[in-house]
């Protein structure tokens, strides 16, 4: 017995030893690479990395720059629909310093973390067209005032409505405050096909839509989450409005209890099967919903506010480097050809993406395919961006918590608000 | 190590006398203890160049990751530079901070994933056990359209965790059937008790049936013969159950309620897409780690992930000592006794064979 147990001991520490040495080899590549300036040499195949992409549009741009490019060729990798996934094997291609993806098809959101980490080139600003863009949009690209990403395409909340109830029950314009939806509401449910209607409902689950209507909330009532200078500002009068605004929605029944559990699917669906008079929601429910018993009962209107027209946060992608990559010159190239009015068209046109580049929203063809464009170019143009911070993850997750507990009523909006000022500030210090 | 070990010497001296052994049973049962041979330094030599390829992948694949876990657990989180803003290139080494913030103000979160994962895992298995039994014995009576019972109870087990989620998750939908059947809006997947146990419903009704299914292997080894005299004896159901039945079957109940135990402890997918990331009432330990990690904090993650590895080995390990749970198949040092007297006599019949 005493021998076999010397035995496993000896065994182990072999073991432990043979461990330690490959922990040491793995360890020893961390140190050697660590350049700063990006030279954006090279020409070769590159690859460009995003979000499945079902409609297809995405594979038929790169076939045409194939096309003119045979030696540069861009193979598209495919990436899970899920954002976190997204996110979790880019920062998993940067964290092993992989060449794997070239150019990466960024959310909106991710630019600071990604260019705080270096895991992305800062880019020539002067050789994209970005005064052509809306301005929100090219922010959205920027850390620290310096271009990160190029805008690809943007997104912006928008306030879908029942324009046959509103026109019957003598309302004659979309709604462009609180009060004025709720008046309308209150009009509407004296209809008799209203009689089961609730009256507004956005994205409430815990989860990133929680962040946006958050943000929207406090930004439509003047509030902001982080201050110009990227300081947490959220423990104000303004910002307590607008949370209240959505907490006692909940209380009087504007908003329906169950919203609390609805992610943009399930706020679609109830409105398609015409339980809701008013949905905060992204543009890609118009066609979906054109095609439900709702088709031609509803309009799109910018979002509203607390004395006046709403804010709506940003969503969309930008295209950024990663900084691990090689033929950089190509992929420079092929970020000019993606981002480019050109394919900002075919992307609108295909897959109803909205175009960064402000002349496109008054193409009259495009206004005609999609009606709601006017209100989403206005919706974007008062947009603000979420918050802008390095640790994202952790900031909406200190968002996230705080609101949900407002509005399930675990805390009041004061102390929620407060609670997220200091857990945003502690974020601001690490 | 210790059971790699064995093979070459034992096929060595083993006599055709294997022959008589009934089929199916594994050759590992037959061992020399007590240095009743001991091995030649030529015969220990050529053992360790034989079991040096199992060691290397082991390592590789087993020990490498542990290692570098714990190593990474001792690391902090990178800092951003306030002046260039960017985040510094090497995490910083904290040594063992990362399990002291555990105890500070910041390892709220921890414990209630703690608890979560503790309770989570007692009352799922509790009822896993208690309904597990109950269709093994529904599965192991005689009766018609037995092999359509058997089969309809396994459903849930082969369903994959991620799907039963997400059906779990329309069913507790504010208008799903959940709330149809007890006729008032419950918000199930919102932040509360109710979220619970929604978890625990979804989790047992999917691996009630792996317990059941474990157990249904220990009651068919069971002699019809021992029933028969219970019987003869006047015994009734229910006190046949208590004292042949339950001790009977106990090995292999044993294991599967083991490796429910850590099944459980390592619960993520299910409240993760049933209820969602991130809501206080059902993280769990292995959801907040990942938390960490994809919110490129390493070290915290590791450190997380180090204690539940360590919770879940202490069960293990208690399981195994305590109430003498046979995992391997080849006794631990509790049923030693128990083993030599068998070898002994005949082989008995009573015993579950289970692997995994």
């Amino acid at each position: 017995m005493n021998a076999r147990t010397t035995r496993v001991l000896q065994c182990s520490a072999v073991l432990v030893a043979a461990g330690l040495v490959l922990t040491a080899c793995g360890s020893s590549d961390d140190s050697s690479s660590s350049e700063k300036s990006p030279s954006f040499s090279g020409r070769g195949p590159i690859t460009f990395a995003a979000a499945k992409d079902s409609s297809g549009v995405v594979q038929k741009v790169i076939d045409s720059w194939n096309e003119e490019h045979p030696k540069e060729k861009v193979t598209f990798i495919q990436l899970p629909a899920d954002v976190n996934q997204q996110r979790q094997q880019m920062i998993q291609n940067a964290e092993t310093k992989s060449d794997a993806y070239t150019v990466l098809w960024l959310d909106a959101v991710w630019t600071s973390e990604f260019a705080a980490h270096q895991w992305i080139d800062q880019l020539p600003a002067a050789q994209f067209p970005l005064d052509e863009m809306l301005k929100p949009v090219v922010e959205t690209a920027k850390y620290r005032d310096n271009l990160y990403a190029v805008p690809h395409h943007s997104d912006g909340g928008v306030l879908y409505y029942r324009s046959d109830l509103l026109k019957k029950a003598g309302v004659s314009a979309a709604p462009t405050t609180w009060a004025q939806m709720q008046a309308a509401c209150a009009k509407v449910a004296k209809l008799p096909e209203a009689e089961d209607m609730d009256c507004y409902a956005g994205q409430f689950q815990k989860y990133e839509g929680l962040t946006v209507n958050f943000s929207e909330a406090v930004n439509s009532a003047g509030g902001v989450i982080t201050d110009a200078n990227g300081k947490p500002n959220v423990d104000t009068p303004e910002a307590k409005k607008g949370l209240d605004f959505l907490v006692d929605s909940f209380k009087d029944g504007t908003i329906p209890k169950e919203a609390i559990t609805y992610q943009e699917e399930e706020g679609r669906q109830a409105f398609q099967s015409g339980k809701l008079v008013f949905l905060r929601n992204w543009p890609y429910v118009y066609a979906q919903a054109e095609k439900s018993e709702v088709a031609g009962k509803f309009a799109v209107a910018p979002l509203p506010g607390l004395n006046g027209a709403g804010s709506s946060t940003l969503g969309g992608h930008n295209v950024a480097l990663s900084s691990f990559a090689k033929n950089k010159a190509t992929a420079l190239d092929f970020m000019k050809f993606f981002t480019s009015q050109d394919s900002a068209s075919t992307f609108l046109k295909d897959a109803s993406m909205a175009p960064p580049y402000d002349s496109l929203y008054g193409d009259q063809a495009m206004v005609k395919q999609y009606p709601y464009l006017a209100a989403l170019k206005e919706s974007i143009l008062n947009a603000v961006p979420r918050p802008q911070v390095v640790q994202y993850g952790d900031a909406t997750s200190a968002i996230q918590q705080e609101a949900y507990a407002a509005l399930n009523g675990d805390k009041s909006s004061a102390q929620a608000l407060k609670d997220l000022q200091s857990e945003l500030q502690k974020l601001a210090t690490k | 190590m210790v059971d790699a070990k064995t093979p070459p010497d034992a096929a060595a001296v083993r006599p055709s006398g294997a022959a008589p052994r009934r089929a199916g049973r594994p050759a590992a049962p037959v061992r020399f203890r007590g240095g009743q041979k001991r091995a030649t330094a030529g015969s220990g030599r050529m053992a360790a160049l034989l079991v040096s390829p199992t060691l290397l992948v082991l390592t590789v694949v087993v020990l490498y990751p542990t290692i570098m876990a714990l190593r990474e657990s001792l690391y902090g989180a990178k800092g951003l530079d306030p002046e260039t803003g960017f985040i510094s290139d090497t995490e910083p080494f904290v040594g063992l901070q990362n399990y002291v913030d555990i105890f500070g103000e910041a390892g709220d979160r921890f414990w209630n994933a703690f608890w979560n994962t503790t309770f989570f895992t007692v009352v799922t298995v509790g009822l896993e056990t208690v309904i597990g039994v109950a269709m093994a014995l529904i599965m192991h009576k005689a009766f018609q359209g037995r092999a359509l019972v058997r089969a309809s109870i396994l459903i849930p087990w082969a369903v994959p965790t991620a799907i039963s989620g997400l059906l779990w998750r329309w069913i507790f939908n504010s208008d799903g059937i959940a709330n149809a059947l007890i006729g008032q809006q419950v918000l199930w997947t919102t932040e509360g008790f109710h979220a619970k146990i929604a978890v625990i419903i979804a989790e047992v009704w999917k691996t009630a049936p792996f317990i059941g299914l474990l157990v249904l292997a220990g009651l068919q080894v069971i002699g019809k013969e021992v029933y028969e005299a219970a019987r003869m004896d006047g015994a009734s159901p229910v006190r046949q159950f208590w004292h042949i039945t339950l001790p009977l079957v106990k090995p292999a109940l044993l294991v599967a309620v083991l490796f429910r135990c850590l099944d459980a402890l390592r619960m993520f997918d299910l409240p993760y897409l049933l209820v969602g990331a991130q809501k206080n009432s059902v993280e769990t330990l292995s959801m907040l780690a990942q938390n960490e990690a994809s919110n490129v904090r390493f070290g915290p993650a590791a450190a997380y992930a180090v204690i539940l590895f360590l919770y879940v080995f202490l069960i293990a390990l208690g399981f195994v000592r305590l109430l003498g749970a046979d995992v391997v198949g080849d006794g631990g040092t509790a049923r030693k006794a128990k083993r030599k007297g068998r070898l002994r006599r005949a082989p008995a019949p009573g015993r579950a064979e289970v692997s995994a």
